[in-house]
Parts: C-alpha cells; structure tokens; sequence
C-alpha cells in the first residue's frame, strides 16, 4: 500500500477552463506553507492529470492518502485550504464536497480501455505513463514479435477504425506491408472537427504517450520509417503536450534510430491542420501535408496505394491507435471479449446535448442506448422527455426515442440510418425541432464542403435552402420530395465522405420526423416552438396579473399594459426571444 | 492489354488507361466537364460516374483505370438521373444568359442543358455575384460562369508551369483566383481561355465579333517563330476574331500569348503592305523587284570597298528554321562573313 499523498488536479481543458492552473498553484502554495512533509510524514507530490470524462463537474481534484482516494468536485482556488487543512493534515476528507452518487452511476456502466490512464497519468511526464505499463507493448513486439504477428494480434482482436467508417485496423496495416514502395508513411489523423466532439482530443490531452506508442508499434507493423501527426491547430493544448510527449518519448530512446536497441528507426513530424473540416479526409489530409490545398482526391489510387508524396501511406485515428498498446499488452482475446461479434472492443463518445451528465464516456461495443442516456447521462436535462439521439455528428443520423434499444455497434447503427462515426453523440429532447436540428448540420457541411465537385458544393447549399425556407414557413407542396431526391442524388455522386454523408441528417429525420416537416409546410407550425417565424406569443387576459414582470424583459418593448391589468403583445414589435415566455410566473404567456 | 466490358459490348484496351480513355477509344458517350485527356484527371464534375460491376458506389470513369474482366456500365436511369441533377445544379448557380453569351454554341454546359433537356430548375436559389475587374487586354474572366471544373488551374500548372491561379474559398463561396484575389497578371498564355468548357474565361479582343457557328475556320501556322504551332484562324466578316489550336496539331493545341492573341497585326492600319524606299527623305512604297534590287546593289558596294566583314546580318525569330539556315548560307556562303546573328540567341 502507497503510504504517499498524491494529489491529482484535472487539467483536460474543461478542468483548465474551469480555473485547473489556479487550483493546481494554490494547492502547491498552501502544501509549501504547511510544510507538509514535516507535518504528515509523508511523501506529498501533485500531479495533472488529463480528462476523465465529467467535465461538467471540473475542477476535479483527487486526492489520495495511503491509497485511499477521495474524489473532489466543483473545487475552487478558496477551497483548497480547508482541503489541506482538514483531509491532507487532518486526514478527515470534507464529505460536502465529495463526489456524489451520481458521479459514481456516470462510471459504473462505462469500459475503460483508452480511457484508462486518462485522468491517472500526467501527461506531460513520460514516468507516469511508463509507471502503468506504458511502452511496454512497444518492448513486447520489437523484442517478441515479428511485424506479421503484430498484424496478427490486431486481426484477433477485431479493431476497427475509430475515425468512423470502421475499417478493419489489421486489413489496412497487411495491405500497406504488402504494398511496394522504397519507404511508407503512417499518420495518425487528429484532425476532429465535428461539432460537439472532443474524443481524441482528450485523448492526446490525456494521454499522449498512448498514441505515440499506438504509431510506434503501427510503423514496426507496416514498415514505415516516418510518421505524421496531423492535428488541429485549434487544440493548442493537445499540440503542446504531443510536442512534450515526442520529446521525451524520443529521450527515452522510444522515438529516432535504432529504437531500443530493435533496429527499428521511427521518427515522427506534428502538422497542424489550418481548420478545415474536410482535411480529416484521408486524401484531403495528405494534399495538406503536402502544402497543397486541403481537398480529396477520387480514389484509386488508394493512401495505401499512392499516398503522401506518392508512398504507401496509412491514415489512423487517433482513437485506433490509442487502441494498440492495450491491446498488445493485455492481449487480442481480452478486446476480443468485450463488444459485439462484429464490432468488438469500446468505444468513446461526446455525450453533449440535452443530457444531464455531459462528458466524455467509453463504452463496450454493443451497450444499449438507453444505458447510455439514462445510466451513465442521467437522463434527460430539466425533466424533459428525450426526442432523439444524434449520433456521428454532421454526418450522422437521428434516432428516435423509440428506437432507444438499438446497440452502440456500426451494423445496428447504420441499420437504423446512423452512423457510429468518430463518437459524437448529441441528445435531443421535446424542445428540438428537427427541422431545425437538421439545418443545422447541412449548415456546416455546406461551409465546410471544399467545393471541388459540384454535388456537395451546390448540392449541400440548395439542401440547406429548402430547410432554411420550410423553417422560415416558406416550404412548399413537395419539399420534402424534393430534398429526399436531391440528398440521395448528393449521397451517391459526391466525391468523399463530406458529401456522402452530409445529407444524412435531412433523410434520417424526414424517416423518422416526416410529421414536424409536414407540420412546417402544410400547417405553418413548429411542434417544437423553436422555428422563430412559425412562432407567436400572446398573453392569455384571464391568467395575466398585470405585474409587469413581462414588459421589464422585453427587449423590444412590444407588450404594453398597465399595471394589474392584463397586458398585451404587439405582434409587429415582438422578436420572439421568449424572454416573457421564461419570465411569467401565471403562465400566461402563450407560445404557438 | 485488358479485356472487358462496356454496355455489354466487349472490347480490348490497352492496361492503364482510364475507363473514360477506353470509352472514348470506342466511341462510347460519357459526359464529363473537367476531364481533358492533356491534364491529369480530376474527378470533380461527377458527371462521369459510371457503375462498375462489384464496385459498392458510382465511380468516376475519368480517374479510374481499367482492369482486366471490368463490366462497366455507362448509363443507367439512376446515372441519369444524377447527371441531370449535376447539370440542374449548375445550371441554378449559373447566369444562365446564353442569349448574349459569346460562348453560345460552343459550351459544353449548355450542350449538356439541351441533352438533358433542363427548361425549369428544381433548385433554383442564390446565384453567386461577382464584379468583373480584369484590366488585363487578353482575358475576360466572368466568374459568375465558372463552374469550378478546375481545368484553367490545372493547364496552367501542369503544362505552363506557372500556377498563377488556383482555388480560393470554401463551398458555395470558392471560386478560382490569383493569388490574394489580386487582378490577373500573367504571361497571358491564354490556355485557359482554350479549355474552359463554358463562358467564364473569354478573349477580350473576341467578345462581341461573333460566335462559332459564324466563324470560318481557317488552318494555318503561327508567324511568330520558329516552333510553327498549327493555329486556326476564327474569321468572321474577312476579319480574325479569334485563333485557337486543335488539340490533334504539334503542338497539342497549346498556344503562347502571341500565337493566341497577337493577331490584330493583320487588321492594323499601320501594317506595311510593301516595301518602303526612303527617297528624298520620305517612305515611298516600291516593289519588291525595286527593294531587292536596291539591297543587292547596296551590299554589293559596302562588300567592294569595305570587305565582307564590314557586313553583318540580324536574323529573327520569326522566320522559320529553314529561313534561318538560308540567310545564315546567305551572309556566310553569298556575303563571305561569320557575322551573322539572331534576336533569341540570348
């Protein structure tokens, strides 16, 4: 048993947001000012730690004495004394502040495998990684292991690729061995830019040194002398800490020539991505590299055919490679075990939205979507009922609250018109018009569409217009037709991925949703209350008080009335904020 | 070679080469806006999507190359359908002025418009707007035309070697631009203006003097120098309106800005017709017998009393080789001096 303190502050970006660096220093500050070596006799270290999943409850503190860990949530610079005081000296944690219940429900059903050391180890010392068995599965396969076999273990364990098509990893990796070629690249694609997802940057936040270990045992598989991280320029932090991890990685003798004494030379490069979403596409990525516009290629050739500067070139997410490690230390069987016959080991999400816990979860493959919500979500935000799940960001689908049975696995979500994609999972409830929800999506894709071939470029631009007018109550008789028509036309003749899955979101919610679009055409109405121009408000006379409250808020000054007396909404004034609509207290604001 | 098969029709090609390049070979139609057998393909128009038999989606016949036992089939009604949704897109971001467009009737989009038989648009919406600012004296660029096809960016990378324009933008917004969106300022090459499918890149000299199917094409060789391109002369009214270059010629149909717009010469007012005397201080037209006569007597006297080396001879690059090689013979064989030069020596 550890007799140490240890102290461990989340510093993931929502643990920094939240004021982590000020917790981290105060906490240094008051353990130096107690002198608490002298006091408790004990060894004390702090340590930062990346995310661990419930960033709405940072700054997460853990601290733990004689192994004993309490989990602290909510923490403030001016907690940090009573801390040290009461549980560190006192040794009597403070129970008010302790973790709750619920935080403990948020874990319970969740599988860590990439995860696991995210929010143990620090990720900008290579000893806290090396600790829990870090760069051991490079030791395993460069000391027992042929290439073959390492392709081997990973075809045994059934990985597929995270980024979101789900490609068998050992399929890929045996394809770039055989390929011909004087030299072959592998480049870990960081480049996440759905709305909503923070997955693999929590991951390289966290844990950068899994990732790197993930390419040094891909590189040994498929013989590439030379890998590149590209990553997005907008995760600073991630950027850092993937600096800090190759340096010390490549001081360590992990990284460079003759790694470990094996032979084996690796090297790799951090490119930053300059914000497009369309360069997280395989061969928009390498055109980036290259220096050239961020835009597709028509494959063949294939990356693994002809891909950076013309090499053999394989593209793995982050998230597959983070895999690797784990897997060969604990062996293909273990993931194999978790999952289902076809999508096997976890997998992570962005749970965001509507949803009580937000956060970053991993779960086994083939886990319930009810769990997901109700079990580790908590539910549903303000005692709202659940709508619709959206799963696989821009590109992804709508699941209707029905359907809440279907299994988090890539065959029974791309049966009900979904797709698992990278991991984001946004939820939905009885406030979200889908109409909306819908336009939404196509308004990023359609800015974020590279404009080289005509089906996304335009395509994706009129998609958005005839939602944009059906929620502006402009829809005409045979819209939704139409967009049925023109999404399946963009569907089957874009170019890449971008436009192949950007109408996703208008068919999966026409499938399921038909009604709120008909609603919208035919009877100008938004069921949902969120379509401004099919809103109104008004005030019902017989609940209205007359105290004012309502033209206090308005920032338009559109309802007038004298005190006591029922007021009224001037509906050419009215902006339709809905401020009123919160502000009543009689319920006498009427919203339709 | 690959065996396979089109539309049911079995033919042999040789391996490598694209479907769309085997299709054609064979005189099978498939429509395309970026594809140009001189370019590298670029798969961005998608209207040549064709279906390959195994294949799980459409592929694009312009960047996929021929493998032995394809079963390839050309059109279907969904390959239809789609390729009349490409071309309705377009055509709901284009002007759609065919009316007063000098490229009418020699543009492939508003062939593909009359194949389809696109009379309304489905998606009609916002059109792009663009303000015309070219100050340049050779190419009119109307961008609001342009259906980023890519082939003017294309041409003049891979064959001019100059990349001086590219794609700028994202989505809706991405139109093809010099750098900084600056105003064109180029060799004027014009290859662009000779590949691009619709009205987006016109000759300023061209716009208004008529359209193709008023021209008389007449095939001759470039006068400018020495390579001897093969150009056609576009007549209209007895007047060159415009010079283009067939792609089957030496030079592939590739032109520089001299070949392509340097022909208002021919017209000019200032153009010498004869040969000019000076006598008594002034020019006055003689005939060609009167000029070389003239000359020969000159040389002949200066080569008397100086000696040939008091003679030295400027060639141009203009004439072609063999006119080089003779008046090279002439000074050194005919004169009797090695002085003898030419203006593209440096």
């Amino acid at each position: 048993m550890n007799k140490d303190v240890s102290i461990k502050v989340c510093m993931g970006t929502g643990g920094i947001a939240a004021g982590g660096v000020e917790v981290m220093s105060t906490f240094e500050k008051a353990l130096a000012s107690v002198g608490i070596k002298a006091v408790v006799q004990k060894n004390c270290s702090m340590h930062k730690v990346g995310c661990r999943g419930f960033c709405a409850r940072d700054v997460l503190v853990d601290v733990i004495v004689d192994g004993a860990k309490s989990t602290y949530q909510y923490i403030k610079p001016d907690m940090v004394e009573r801390i040290v005081q009461e549980h560190v000296v006192g040794g009597a944690p403070i129970g008010d502040w302790l973790v709750t219940d619920d935080y403990h429900t948020f874990h319970d059903k969740q599988v860590k495998v990439v995860l696991s050391d995210c929010g143990e180890v620090d990720p900008e010392d290579i000893d806290s990684y090396l600790g829990r068995g870090g760069y051991e599965a490079v030791k395993k396969v460069l000391t027992t292991m042929t290439p073959q076999e390492t392709i081997d273990v990973i075809k045994a364990s059934g990985l597929r690729g995270r980024g979101g098509a789900g490609f068998p990893t050992a399929v890929k990796w045996d394809m770039a061995i055989k390929a011909p070629g004087p030299k072959k690249y592998l480049i870990c694609n960081a480049d996440e830019g759905d709305p909503g997802a923070f997955m693999d940057r929590s991951v390289v936040e966290g844990n950068p040194h899994a990732v790197i270990e993930g390419m040094i045992i891909g590189a040994y598989a498929i013989g590439a002398p030379y890998g590149y991280v590209y990553i997005r320029a907008e995760y600073p932090l991630a950027v850092e800490r993937l600096h800090l991890a190759i340096k010390q990685a490549k001081e360590r003798g992990y990284l460079g020539k003759n790694i470990l004494g094996k032979g084996l030379d690796f090297m790799i490069k951090v490119k930053l991505g300059a914000g497009a979403f369309v360069c997280g596409e395989e061969t928009a990525l390498i055109a980036s590299i290259e220096g050239k516009r961020g835009q597709p290629k028509a494959k063949p050739p294939f990356p693994v055919q002809k891909g950076l500067w013309g090499y053999p070139t394989i593209i793995n997410n982050v998230e597959t490679l983070a895999n690797v490690p784990y897997i060969i230390r604990k062996g293909a069987s273990w993931y194999a075990a978790m999952g289902t016959e076809k999508s096997k080991g976890t997998k992570v999400f962005a749970l965001t939205g509507k949803i009580l816990n937000s956060g970053l979860i991993e779960v086994p493959m083939g886990i319930p979507l009810k769990e997901v919500i109700y079990d580790i979500g908590g539910g549903i935000e303000n005692g709202k009922k659940l709508k619709a799940v959206q799963t696989g960001g821009p590109s992804g689908g709508c699941i209707p609250a029905n359907m809440m049975d279907t299994t988090l696995d890539y065959e029974a979500l791309s049966k009900v018109g979904s797709i698992m994609g990278s991991g984001g999972m946004v939820v939905l409830d009885e406030t979200d018009c889908m109409v909306n929800v819908a336009k939404y999506f196509l308004q990023f894709t359609q800015s974020e569409s590279c404009g080289k071939c005509i089906p996304c470029r335009v395509g994706t631009k009129r998609l958005l217009e005839i939602l944009t007018r059906i929620t502006e109550g402009k829809g005409r008789e045979g819209d939704i037709e139409l967009l049925e028509s023109l999404a399946a036309d963009v569907k089957t003749s874009s170019l890449c991925g971008l436009g192949q899955s950007a109408p996703n979101p208008v068919l999966s919610t026409i499938r399921y949703y038909r009604d709120e679009y008909e609603a919208h055409i035919y009877e100008k109405r938004c069921p949902a209350g969120v379509c401004k121009d099919l809103l109104s408000y008004s005030i019902l006379e017989e609940f209205c008080k007359g105290c004012t409250a309502c033209t206090r808020v308005c920032p338009a000054g559109a309802i007038i009335g004298e005190k006591k007396k029922p007021h009224k909404i001037i509906q050419d004034i009215c902006i339709k904020c809905g401020a009123c609509f919160e502000t009543c207290k009689f319920k006498a604001i009427k919203k339709g | 070679m690959a065996n396979l098969t089109i539309n049911g029709k079995r033919i042999i090609v040789p391996d490598g080469i694209t479907i769309l390049d085997a299709a054609r070979r064979n005189d099978i139609y498939i429509p395309t806006l970026c594809d140009d057998p001189r370019l590298e393909p670029h798969g961005g128009c998608r209207l040549c999507l064709i279906q390959v038999k195994g294949m799980p989606r459409p592929v694009t016949a312009c960047t996929t190359p021929v493998t032995e036992g394809m079963e390839i089939e050309t059109t279907n009604e969904q390959i239809e359908r789609q390729r009349r949704t490409i071309v309705e897109l377009l055509l709901s971001d284009h002007p759609n002025d065919c009316m007063i467009c000098d490229k009418a009737g020699d543009c492939t989009l508003q062939e593909l418009a009359y194949f389809y038989d696109i009379r309304s648009n489905r998606f009609a919406g916002e059109r792009r707007q663009y303000t015309k600012k070219d100050l340049n004296p050779f190419i009119e660029r109307d961008m609001e035309k342009c259906i980023l096809c890519g082939k003017c960016v294309r041409v003049c990378d891979e064959i001019q070697g100059l990349g001086a324009i590219d794609v700028a933008g994202r989505g809706f917004t991405a139109k093809v631009s010099p750098a900084f969106e600056k105003d064109l300022n180029c060799e004027f090459c014009g290859q662009c203006v000779s590949i691009c499918p619709t009205g987006a890149l016109m000759g300023k000299q061209s716009v208004g003097k008529g359209r193709q199917k008023d021209v008389k094409e007449v095939e001759t060789v470039c006068t400018y120098c020495g390579c001897g391109c093969n150009v056609t002369l576009h007549v209209s009214r007895n007047e060159v309106v415009r010079v283009t270059s067939r792609p089957d010629t030496i030079n592939e149909g590739w032109l520089c800005v001299k070949g392509r717009f340097g022909y208002s010469f021919i017209n000019s007012p200032d153009r010498l017709t004869t040969p000019l005397i000076k006598k008594d201080g002034k020019f006055v037209p003689a005939s060609w017998d009167e000029a070389l006569d003239l000359i020969a007597e000159k040389l002949s006297a200066i080569k008397e009393k100086h000696g040939p080396d008091a003679i030295g001879g400027l060639s141009s690059a203009r004439c072609t080789n063999e006119e080089n090689y003779l008046f090279q013979k002439f000074i050194r064989a005919g004169i009797g001096t090695n002085n003898v030069d030419h203006c593209a020596r440096y």
